[in-house]
């Protein structure tokens, strides 16, 4: 096209930009910048020394006191962290497909209605829903057990509203007709052609559901006070609250935190345009 | 061809045996696929709810004394004229309300225009800087507590530190600045994850819509501000739902900041009085503390969405 405006941005608007973005990008990126100048340093170094510049590299030793700490329940910690967000947000991936799938594709009497009340679920206060959960799992010995927190970590309505979402879009209608007119089940239907088409999606809302359970504070405060079922969040809170008697924590404090976000922020680059799809239908709806 | 013959009388079989008028599948198969979601939504979401609303109107009396044998009852709204007479309750409501009025617009207003600055062809490296806001989503609350308070903390901090070498003398954990301390921990966490939501609306802007003003010669400022902000409400007022939401459920960046600074209180946010006081087994009072944000919540959501959605004139 030649009928363009002429490019009005000057070089000042250009650098201003630039220079405001940077800014922020500093403010974003210092805290785990300082993080991992400080998980480097020998514990007396980190109150004598300039908290931006790198002194000692001591990161092996301090990782090996993490990791050895208390019978090295840091580890624990983290293969706990591993099992609720994975197993989790598989399940929940899985049972928020189905439903999504039946809610996108199936026209059923108050489906509208079942949709409304799932959504309303957003809305909920997960700290409204951890105590009385406390209250019913004490009463049926769930308190303090793998199950207290995993049970209803897989419940996620925001992965069914992504999962309808996403089926209406990516699952042709003219697909499901042509597999059932072969003569297959419904099950056979979504299984077999559906599902397939559906994957990407669902990445995307293992993802969201994965990190909300590892970023998950209260429920599992709520539900453990067995040390050895914390998930890290948990764990370092604990250590991170006790750092003032036994001040040689605070080393541990800070390559526990730095450990703890790293597989995190890596899944979180390598699968980036997962992340966008689920923003993106978030936003558009 | 053929083989649209060959299928023709099975079709009709299958259609007429497993589909019913209306064209939907028998209700046992549609109950299989809600079920196996539906089933946990009912036991972990809409019980631990009702059991919730039940427990606010009971209340424990004893039979006679304060060393009777406690029993529960029926109370009506008892544990709701609590709940009006607590004042630490208030308190954190208007502490939290408070926090809410001035963070929310500040993150928001950063996070969209970051989004409109990465919409525009004045910037490069755009990548970069959509990962590095977005980044902090995923470092846990409590982390990126633990990450701010050693940057609070005067033992610790280089920022302290820094500003000490210009003669400042901040005071990030005192009384006064440990409220705006917390907001920072949640503007840190948040602007990235709105900013994509935001970007991701602009992106869906169909680009044609901006020729018309560009050949009148409007230029980016105007096109931005006049042309885009009104056409991405609904994500805004989206945004702006889930940080009321967010706000009111407060817990774990200001229990973090508690561990290292005698100016939070147990009673700091709305969450933390329910807590305390669920922790001194009153949990008819705590459930109704619940139900009291809950519906807070609900009300300052609808009445956001209604109010932008009149002015809006949809």
């Amino acid at each position: 096209m030649s009928t363009r405006a002429p490019i009005r941005e000057s070089r000042i608007s250009r650098t201003a930009a630039m220079a405001l973005m940077f800014l922020l990008a500093i403010y974003f990126l210092l805290p785990i910048y300082v993080l991992i100048v400080a998980a480097t340093k020998p514990q007396g170094d980190l109150a004598s020394t300039f908290g931006l510049a790198f002194s000692h590299f001591d990161l092996f030793q301090n990782l090996g006191t993490l990791f050895g700490r208390s019978n090295g329940i840091y580890g624990q910690w983290a293969i706990n962290s591993v099992i609720y967000s994975v197993f989790g947000a598989a399940v929940g991936t899985f049972i928020s497909a189905l439903c999504g799938y039946a809610l996108a594709k199936f026209r059923f009497r108050g489906r509208e209605v079942l949709f409304s009340v799932i959504l309303g679920g957003v809305l909920v206060p997960s700290t409204a829903l951890a105590l009385p959960l406390f209250l019913l799992f004490s009463a049926t010995g769930l308190v303090n057990t793998y199950l207290a927190v995993f049970l209803p970590s897989v419940v996620s309505p925001f992965g069914v509203y992504l999962a309808r979402v996403f089926t209406a879009a990516a699952v042709p209608e003219e697909l499901l007709e042509s597999a059932r007119l072969d003569g297959a089940g419904e099950f056979r239907t979504f299984f077999s052609v559906a599902f397939r088409l559906m994957v990407p999606s669902l990445v995307t809302i293992f993802l969201f559901q994965f990190v909300g359970i590892w970023n998950n504070f209260f429920l599992p405060m709520v539900m453990l006070q067995k040390e050895s079922l914390f998930p890290i969040t948990l764990g370092l809170y604990e250590w991170n609250g006790q750092t003032a008697k036994v001040s040689l924590l605070q080393g541990s404090v800070i390559s526990g935190s730095l450990v703890s976000i790293i597989p995190v922020i890596i899944l979180f680059l390598v699968l980036q345009r997962y992340w966008r799809t689920g923003i993106a239908a978030g936003a558009l709806k | 061809m053929t083989e649209f013959a060959t299928r023709a009388p099975r079709v009709v079989a299958a259609a007429e045996g497993r589909r019913r008028r209306n064209g939907g599948p028998r209700g046992g198969v549609i109950l299989a696929f809600v079920a196996p979601f539906l089933l946990p939504f009912l036991l972990f979401y809409v019980v631990p709810v009702a059991y919730a609303v039940w427990q606010s109107f009971l209340v424990v009396r004893r039979s006679s004394g304060q060393y009777g044998v406690p029993y529960t009852t029926f109370g009506g709204f008892e544990q709701y004229v609590q709940v009006m007479q607590n004042t630490e309750f208030w308190a954190s409501i208007g502490r939290v309300a408070l926090f809410g009025i001035v963070q929310v617009p500040v993150m928001l207003f950063i996070a969209l225009a970051m989004a409109l600055l990465l919409d525009t062809p004045l910037l490069k490296i755009k990548s970069f800087f959509r990962i590095t806001a977005f980044m902090p989503y995923a470092v846990p609350g409590v982390i990126a507590a633990i990450m701010w308070s050693f940057l609070y903390s005067p033992q610790f901090s280089p920022i302290v530190d820094a500003l000490q070498a210009i003669g400042l003398q901040p005071d990030f954990l005192g009384p006064a600045g440990v409220l705006w301390s917390t907001a920072n921990i949640s503007t840190w966490l948040w602007t990235g994850y709105n900013m994509l939501i935001l970007f991701s609306a602009l992106q869906a802007i169909p680009q044609e819509i901006y020729e018309a003003a560009k050949l009148d010669g409007a230029s980016n400022w105007v096109i931005a501000w006049q042309i885009k902000v009104p056409m991405i409400t609904p994500s805004i007022v989206l945004t702006t739902v889930f940080s009321i939401i967010g706000t009111l459920q407060l817990y774990a960046e200001p229990a973090v900041l508690r561990q290292i600074s005698s100016n939070i209180s147990s009673t700091f946010t709305p969450n933390m009085v329910a807590y305390a006081v669920a922790s001194g087994n009153n949990y008819q009072q705590a459930a109704a503390i619940s139900v009291v944000i809950a519906v807070i919540t609900f009300v300052l959501s609808f009445a956001f969405m209604r109010l932008t959605s009149r002015k809006a004139g949809l």
